[in-house]
C-alpha cells in the first residue's frame, strides 16, 4: 500500500534582475543561472514527508523543460524523491499554463497506468510567470479535486486528506478524497538540505522522458506575451531628516495630507 | 448575444469590497464592446444582487444556497461554469485572492479559455500584468474566445453606487453536484485586522523592528491608520509575526496607495512583493539602504521614537480636521 505522489517542480532563474530582448520584447533568459523554483522547494519536502509518514510510498518527481531542466529533477531526487520524469521537445517547450498543464496531466494520467496516483502536488507559484494556477488547470484536466494555499496536511492516507487552507480571513478545513491536486504555501513545512548520499544517488539516476508523442497529442497554448517590458521609473523621492523626531513626524504628516494619503 | 461576466464572490456571507474594482473594469469592457454585463454572485442575498445593479451591473444571476457559505471550489466552479456555458461571455472577471486563483484554473480548462492572473490593466486586447516578481510587465494577448482574468486588487478603479439604477436580477436555481471536496470548518484569525490584499495603506516591519514587542507599536500605528500590517520575511522566520502578514517573493504581493516600510532596508525578495504600490514611505536609521532609495518619502530616524511622534501627530491633526 501506500501513496503514489507526483510532485511538479520547474526549473527557474535564479536571479529577478531579467532583461528583455527590446527587438522581439521577449525575455533574456540565456546565460541566466537557473534553480529549482523556491517555492517548489516546500512541495518536494512534504511530498517526500507524506512517504515518511504513510509507508510504502513513493515519490515521482515532474518537469516540463529542456534537457538542461533535468537538473531541477536531479535536485529533487537529492531531497529524496525516487524517480524523475522529464517532459521535453519542441511541441511541448514555450507553452502557457494552459498547454503546460495539459502536458502535466498527460504524464500523470500515463504514470497511473502504470500505478494508480494518490496525489499531485505543486508549489504556491513559480518565480518566473508568478501565476499559481497550475495546480487548479491540472487538476481540472484530470478531474481531481484540488485545494491551493494549503498550510498543512493534517492527515493523509490512500483515501483522504484533510487540509488546512490558508484564506484571507483565516483558515479552512477541507477534506478531500483522493486522487487530488494540492498547491502548497510556505508555511508547510521547513525544506531540509539534500544528503550527500542523495546527491550521490541522484548523480547515478534514470530520468524516463516523454515528448508530444509519447503523450499522444500536441498542447495548445491560449495566451501567450507579446511583450515584456521593464516597468515604469520610480522618480526620485523626498527626504526628511533632521531636527526632533516631533518636527519630522510633524513634516512627515504634512507630506502625506498634501498627497491625499491621509484621510 | 455575448456578455462581460464578473464572479462576484462573497467571504463568509459578506461582501468583498474587490467586487466594486471587477465592476469597475467589467463596465469599461462592456461599454467599449458594446456587450452587457453579467455578474454571478455567489452564497449571497437578493439586497446584495441590487447593489451590484446600483454599481453597473447590467444583469444579476445570484444564489445564496446554504452549501456555499463557505469556498468550496468545485461547487462555485459548476456555477461559473453553467453560467458562463449560457451566456457565452468574452470575459470572466475574477478577484485575485485565494478563491479567485482556485477558480480561475479549473474555468479556464473547462471553457478552453486563456488565463491571465493579477491583471493590472486592460487594453484593448491584452491584459497587462507583472511577472518576474514585478520586474517586468507583460502584455498577454490571448487566442481563444473566452478570457478568464484575475484582477490585481487596487489597480482599478472601484464602480460607484447609483441607487436607483435599475438591471435584472434572477435567482439562480443550483442543485449542488457531489464533489469529491468538502468544506469541514472554518477558523478566523486575527480578527479585526485588515488584510494585506484589500488595503489601502499597509504599515510594515522589518529587521530593524527588533522583535514581537516592536511589532506592537507598529500594529497601534498601522490601526491609527487604518491600515493592515505587513512584515518582511526575516521578521516573519524570527518568529515575531505570523507568516499570514509576510509580503514578498514567499509572501503576498501588494499594491496598495501607501506602503510604510519601517526598519526595513528592501532585501530584493521583499521589494519584488511591494514594488508595485503606488506611494512608499521609509523610515528607518540607513539612509543608503533600498528602500529609502526607492521611497516617495524617506524618513532618516530611529522608528522608535519616530513612530510615537507620528501617531500622536495623526491623532492631533485628526481631532482638529
Amino acid at each position: 500500500m501506500g501513496l503514489n505522489i507526483v510532485v511538479c517542480v520547474k526549473n527557474t532563474p535564479s536571479t529577478l534582475s531579467v532583461e528583455v530582448d527590446s527587438s522581439t520584447g521577449q525575455v533574456k533568459t540565456e546565460g541566466l543561472l537557473f534553480a529549482i523554483n523556491p517555492l517548489d522547494e516546500y512541495a518536494v519536502e512534504e511530498a517526500v514527508r507524506i512517504k515518511e509518514r504513510v509507508p510504502g510510498s513513493t515519490v515521482t518527481v515532474l518537469t516540463l523543460g529542456s534537457e538542461a531542466d533535468q537538473a531541477v529533477l536531479r535536485e529533487a531526487l537529492s531531497r529524496g524523491c525516487d524517480s524523475a520524469v522529464l517532459l521535453t521537445g519542441p511541441e511541448l517547450l514555450g507553452g502557457d499554463t494552459y498547454a503546460t498543464s495539459q502536458a502535466l496531466a498527460a504524464a500523470i494520467r500515463k504514470l497511473s497506468g502504470q500505478k494508480p496516483v494518490h496525489l499531485a502536488l505543486f508549489g504556491k507559484n513559480t518565480n518566473d510567470g508568478n501565476s499559481g494556477v497550475v495546480a487548479g488547470q491540472t487538476a481540472a484536466w484530470l478531474d481531481w479535486p484540488c485545494v491551493i494555499s494549503v498550510k498543512k496536511i493534517e492527515s493523509i492516507d490512500e483515501s483522504a486528506a484533510l487540509v488546512w487552507r490558508m484564506m484571507e480571513d483565516g483558515i479552512d478545513k477541507i477534506k478531500l478524497q483522493l486522487p487530488a491536486a494540492i498547491g502548497t504555501i510556505k508555511e508547510i513545512n521547513e525544506p531540509r538540505l539534500p544528503s550527500l548520499r542523495g546527491k550521490m544517488a541522484a548523480k547515478k539516476a534514470a530520468i524516463t522522458k516523454w515528448t508530444a508523442a509519447d503523450l499522444g497529442f500536441k498542447p495548445e497554448s491560449k495566451a501567450r506575451i507579446a511583450r515584456s517590458s521593464p516597468p515604469p521609473h520610480r522618480p526620485a523621492g523626498q527626504r526628511l531628516e533632521g531636527g526632533t523626531p516631533e518636527e519630522l513626524a510633524r513634516r512627515l504628516v504634512d507630506a502625506l495630507l498634501e498627497r491625499k494619503l491621509l484621510s | 448575444m455575448s456578455s462581460i461576466l464578473v464572479v462576484a464572490l462573497n467571504q463568509r456571507g459578506q461582501s468583498n469590497p474587490q467586487t466594486w474594482e471587477l465592476l469597475g473594469a467589467g463596465r469599461a469592457l462592456a461599454d467599449a464592446s458594446k456587450q452587457p454585463l453579467l455578474a454571478v454572485l455567489i452564497g449571497a442575498t437578493a439586497q446584495q444582487a441590487q447593489e451590484l445593479v446600483e454599481r453597473g451591473a447590467d444583469r444579476v444571476l445570484w444564489t445564496g444556497h446554504p452549501t456555499l457559505q463557505n469556498f468550496v471550489n468545485e461547487l462555485y466552479a459548476q456555477i461559473v461554469l453553467e453560467t458562463a456555458q449560457k451566456e457565452k461571455p468574452s470575459h470572466i472577471l475574477l478577484p485575485s485572492n485565494v478563491m479567485g486563483r482556485s477558480l480561475a484554473g479549473r474555468l479556464a480548462v473547462k471553457l478552453e479559455a486563456g488565463l491571465a492572473t493579477d491583471v493590472s490593466r486592460l487594453d484593448g486586447g491584452h491584459a497587462e500584468r507583472n511577472h518576474y516578481n514585478g520586474n517586468l510587465k507583460a502584455a498577454v494577448e490571448f487566442s481563444s474566445p473566452i478570457r478568464v482574468l484575475t484582477l490585481q486588487p487596487m489597480a482599478f478603479a472601484p464602480a460607484l453606487r447609483h441607487s436607483g439604477r435599475s438591471g435584472k436580477i434572477e435567482e439562480l436555481s443550483f442543485s449542488p453536484a457531489s464533489t469529491r471536496a468538502e468544506f469541514v470548518s472554518f477558523q478566523a484569525e486575527e480578527a479585526g485586522e485588515i488584510d494585506l490584499g484589500a488595503a489601502e495603506g499597509i504599515v510594515t516591519g522589518g529587521r530593524g523592528v527588533g522583535g514581537a514587542d516592536g511589532f506592537k507599536l507598529l500594529r497601534e500605528f498601522a490601526h491609527t491608520l487604518g491600515a493592515a500590517l505587513g512584515a518582511t520575511r526575516a521578521a516573519v522566520d524570527s518568529g515575531w509575526i505570523p507568516y499570514r502578514h509576510q509580503v514578498g517573493l514567499t509572501g503576498r504581493t501588494v499594491s496598495p496607495k501607501l506602503y510604510i516600510a519601517c526598519g526595513a532596508s528592501g532585501q530584493i525578495q521583499h521589494m519584488a512583493g511591494m514594488s508595485g504600490s503606488a506611494n512608499i514611505v521609509a523610515i528607518n536609521t540607513d539612509a543608503g539602504c533600498p528602500m529609502m532609495q526607492q521611497a516617495t518619502i524617506a524618513v532618516v530616524g530611529d522608528l522608535f521614537q519616530l513612530i510615537p511622534s507620528i501617531i500622536t501627530e495623526i491623532k492631533k491633526r485628526k481631532g482638529a480636521l
